[in-house]
């Protein structure tokens, strides 16, 4: 998509040149270049750990580059610190919203320069200020009195990118995976905002992992991989299957596979289901369900955000319990709701949020991966030093972990690393069922590839795996049978190859 | 090639976890050895040693057992401010137990006459130290109640007991200090068997809780806890279970740092006894490296960490600066020791070790 602004095409905002950054042991960014034109909509994709984040933090002065140059409009600059960046018009919205929510949106936006009235604070004047900002920057209309926690992650967004654009009155907007935990109808939101600032001559660099939108909004690609420079195109001329070659290196031939494994498997499937759950329910958390998963399958769970797919997840886990109904595993009654009850039954739950319920950070790799069989055997069995390493090794093997070593802090691992860390928790507690709430979000497409097949052997093996992905496509390729979720309620029931439309119709709610 | 281990070897030194730590003692001790003549000299008396450094440990014993406690709780990213109080409380109910006269137990009066004899003792040594002891970890397990299961705030919850515990102490006194004159409970603060006593209790204490969380999962468990409960309980980990082992346990390290304290001034002074002490608690195990906001620990680096403290105090004392001053130049010298753990510093640190390993 062409852009649609009158401004010239050749302004260069930002001009990177030749930059390079090492850590040690690795080369993040090797003679890397990248610029940004006045007016377009530059998306930085690659792997994790391709070196995304290291070239924006070299951008916005958090990192110093070894070599290389940076010029804005034409001037070359070296970026001391991130608020000189600030100053020199580069803004960053991040994922995790760096504003205050107990504070109200015209707080927010006007923190710092509250427009006063006899040494206090004029709120009329700032609600108004806050407001005609909102309206003239964004075009949009909200109740700045509120707190801003009280709004959805995409007004926060938003509103963080009010401020840095008035405030900072930033020329280059920097949106970090700004998408990753937005509804579609919230994306589209931010996305006609972006076409908005694009319009007025603002320069945007959006990273993310979904290449969809990256075709939706984009006007140049920059691929990097393994610290390197892969190439920088114009969108329209570069198709999806190129771009994937780009990011992952190799051809995806695995997807390929995954239809045919799967339909070998279908005939392995065991008549005796393994997990069941009968009208197992909480109020006002999930209404009461059937739900069962048989061993060698791979039950999807689709949805939309908030649909009740992780609370599920919860309920059969453990983490919550249920008020209503009956679970069974292996044909006994659960009485008992707890996590370590559940490890010691054979359940596995790698949790929706990888940050705050899944890695901890400190610990090392190793110490990580036998955090749940560790748990499981409780405080006094303890796996020696020599066998946890043994453990780890075997599951690092396995799931072809990148990490130095396996002594190394879990934090510094790349995300997709750290996913496929917290599955080897669970597979070394060996598990007969194994819910994966969202294992593929924010990761590189290699590595959700390579999970994905995953999710297939381990059914093969015949285990019963939940599956659970706001991407649809990915559930209806892994999955044999899909429970569609909608509201917080089970409404329907879908073999895997089901048509999209009917899976979409079920999710909206229609199928009841 | 030589240069290159060596500075290998350097900066594996400065990133080990006791290197700061030890650093501060050494620099402490350094000071004393040019200011003060003669601070390393030990004698010996009947076979056992003294001198400035031996006293630097017996008086840092309390603390030392205190801080071992402190550690664990602090890895959960808890605090405990109660561990003062609860050594008075220790040291009330050994006293009592020893001389319960006080509170209108009648003693025949054949006993009557021996009250005040060096070797009476209305109960004896070991059930005193037992139930002491068993009443500190009651006093840890209302904590650990509050924390882990209640959800009140580590240092609200502790609080509760720290400005209670001192009433609770006077209480079981009658209000009366109690003097001890039952010279084998003296042994345990003042006895000396080469070292002094406190010493070897600090030791085995060390050992066994050493042994405790490092070859079982608890240490692990405590870490995980403190870095991240949630993750930590969808791990499976029964992390409610772990905040009530430790407060627990620091409860119990108070009882013993009670029955050292109180045995080194012969009396229940429920005023005095681990007065402010559960900040030189916290603050070994700051100096030790371990972050209040929970996670990694050590023990021995904590150890060293009360070391430095007492090493401040001791030289402040031979120095000769009054009383009365002592406390302020204590919290400078803190100030200067703590901002070896600055990031600035560390930064310093990083700088002169990675210059010398570029060199050709």
């Amino acid at each position: 998509m062409p852009s649609m602004s009158s401004y010239n095409q050749d302004t260069l905002l930002v001009e990177m040149r030749g930059i390079s950054k090492s850590f040690p042991g690795v080369q993040a960014l090797d003679n890397v270049d990248f610029d940004l034109r006045a007016g377009e909509v530059h998306a930085l994709l690659g792997g994790n750990g391709a070196g995304k984040s290291t070239l924006i933090k070299v951008l916005t002065g958090v990192l110093k580059p070894e070599h290389g140059q940076i010029f804005l409009q034409g001037e070359e600059v070296t970026i001391r610190s991130p608020i000189h960046a600030q100053e020199l018009g580069i803004s960053t919205v991040y994922q995790e919203i760096n504003l205050c929510p107990n504070l109200s949106v015209a707080e927010n936006i006007l923190i710092g320069r509250e427009p006063m009235k006899r040494g206090m604070i004029d709120w009329k004047t700032m609600n108004a200020q806050a407001d005609e900002i909102l309206r003239r920057v964004l075009g949009m209309d909200i109740d700045v009195t509120r707190f801003l926690g009280s709004y959805s992650v995409a007004i926060q967004q938003m509103v963080a990118i009010a401020r840095a654009l008035e405030i900072e009155s930033a020329k280059v907007l920097i949106l970090d995976e700004p998408t990753s935990s937005l509804t579609a109808t919230e994306t589209q939101q931010l996305f006609s905002v972006m076409r908005k600032l694009r319009g007025e001559g603002v320069g945007i660099i959006f990273i993310t992992h979904f290449i969809d939108q990256v075709y939706e909004i984009s006007d140049r690609i920059t691929v990097i991989r393994n610290g390197n420079l892969i190439g920088c195109d114009e969108t329209e001329s570069l198709s999806k299957i190129e771009l994937i070659f780009k990011m992952i290196g190799r051809s995806i031939t695995v997807l390929d596979d995954m239809s045919k494994i799967k339909e070998e498997m279908a005939d392995d499937i065991s008549e005796e289901s393994v997990l069941e759950a009968d009208d197992l329910g909480k109020f006002e958390w999930i209404q009461p369900m059937d739900l069962e998963v048989h061993g060698g399958e791979v039950l999807g769970l689709a949805g939309l955000v908030g649909s009740g797919r992780t609370e599920t997840a919860l309920l059969l886990f453990g983490i919550d319990t249920p008020d209503s109904g009956t679970l069974k595993m292996d044909g006994k009654t659960v009485r008992r709701f707890s996590p370590t009850n559940s490890i010691h039954l054979g359940i596995a739950l790698s949790p929706e949020d990888r940050k705050d319920a899944g890695i901890v950070e400190d610990l090392t790799v190793r110490e990580n991966i036998i955090l749940a069989l560790q748990s499981g055997q409780g405080w006094f069995k303890h796996i020696n030093v020599q066998q946890q390493k043994q453990v780890a090794e075997e599951f690092i093997k396995l799931l072809d972990i990148a990490t130095p070593s396996v002594d190394q802090p879990v934090k510094n691992l790349s995300g997709g690393n750290q996913q496929k860390v917290i599955l080897a928790r669970w597979l070394a507690t060996n598990p007969q069922v194994l819910i994966l709430d969202e294992p593929t979000r924010g990761i590189d497409v290699g590595t959700k590839a390579e999970i994905q097949k995953l999710v297939l052997t381990l059914a093969k093996e015949g285990k019963a795996v939940i599956f659970i992905s706001s991407e649809l496509e990915e559930v209806m390729r892994c999955s044999h049978r899909v429970a569609v979720l909608s509201d917080r309620e089970k409404v329907g029931e879908f073999s895997g190859d089901v048509d999209e439309h009917v899976l979409i119709e079920a999710m909206a709610g229609s199928a009841k | 090639m030589n240069r290159d281990k060596v500075s290998r070897v350097i900066s594996r030194i400065t990133q080990n976890r006791l290197f700061l730590p030890i650093l501060a003692l050494l620099l402490i001790l350094l000071f004393d050895a040019i200011f003060i003549p003669g601070f390393f000299r030990i004698q010996v008396r009947d076979n056992d040693l003294y001198g400035r450094v031996i006293d630097i440990m017996r008086n840092a014993s309390t603390v030392m057992v205190l801080a071992i406690g402190m550690t664990l709780v602090i890895a959960t990213g808890g605090i405990d401010l109660s561990v003062g109080a609860v050594m008075a409380i220790a040291a009330s109910v050994a006293a009592i137990m020893m001389n319960p006269t006080i509170i209108g137990v009648q003693l025949p009066p054949n006993l009557m006459k021996f009250i005040n004899d060096p070797n009476f003792t209305y109960s004896p040594l070991w059930e005193v130290i037992l139930v002491t002891l068993i009443v500190a970890i009651v006093c840890g397990l209302w904590n650990g109640v509050l924390v882990a299961y209640m959800d009140i705030q580590a240092m609200v919850a502790t609080l509760i007991l720290m400005i209670a515990g001192r009433g609770i102490a006077q209480l079981i006194t009658n209000g009366v200090r109690i003097q001890i004159f039952y010279e084998p409970y003296a042994f345990i603060g003042q006895g000396w068997i080469l070292l002094p006593f406190s010493l070897y209790i600090v030791a085995i204490l060390f050992a066994i809780t050493w042994l405790i969380t490092r070859k079982t999962a608890i240490g692990m468990f405590i870490e995980s806890v403190g870095i991240n409960p949630k993750a930590s309980h969808y791990s499976g980990i029964n992390e409610k279970r772990i905040k009530l082992l430790v407060y627990t346990f620091s409860g119990l390290c108070a009882g013993i740092a009670g029955l050292i304290a109180s045995s080194n001034i012969k009396t229940s002074d429920a005023y005095n006894i681990g007065k402010t002490i559960e900040l030189d608690a916290i603050l070994a195990v700051v100096i030790g490296g371990t972050a209040m906001t929970g996670g990694r620990f050590s023990l021995p680096a904590s150890l060293i960490g009360a070391l430095v403290i007492q090493a401040i105090t001791t030289t402040m004392y031979a120095l000769g600066v009054p009383a009365f001053a002592l406390q302020a130049i204590k919290g400078l010298v803190v100030v200067l020791v703590i901002l070896l753990y600055s990031e600035p510093f560390k930064a310093f640190l990083n700088k002169v070790t990675s210059e010398k390993s570029h060199q050709p």
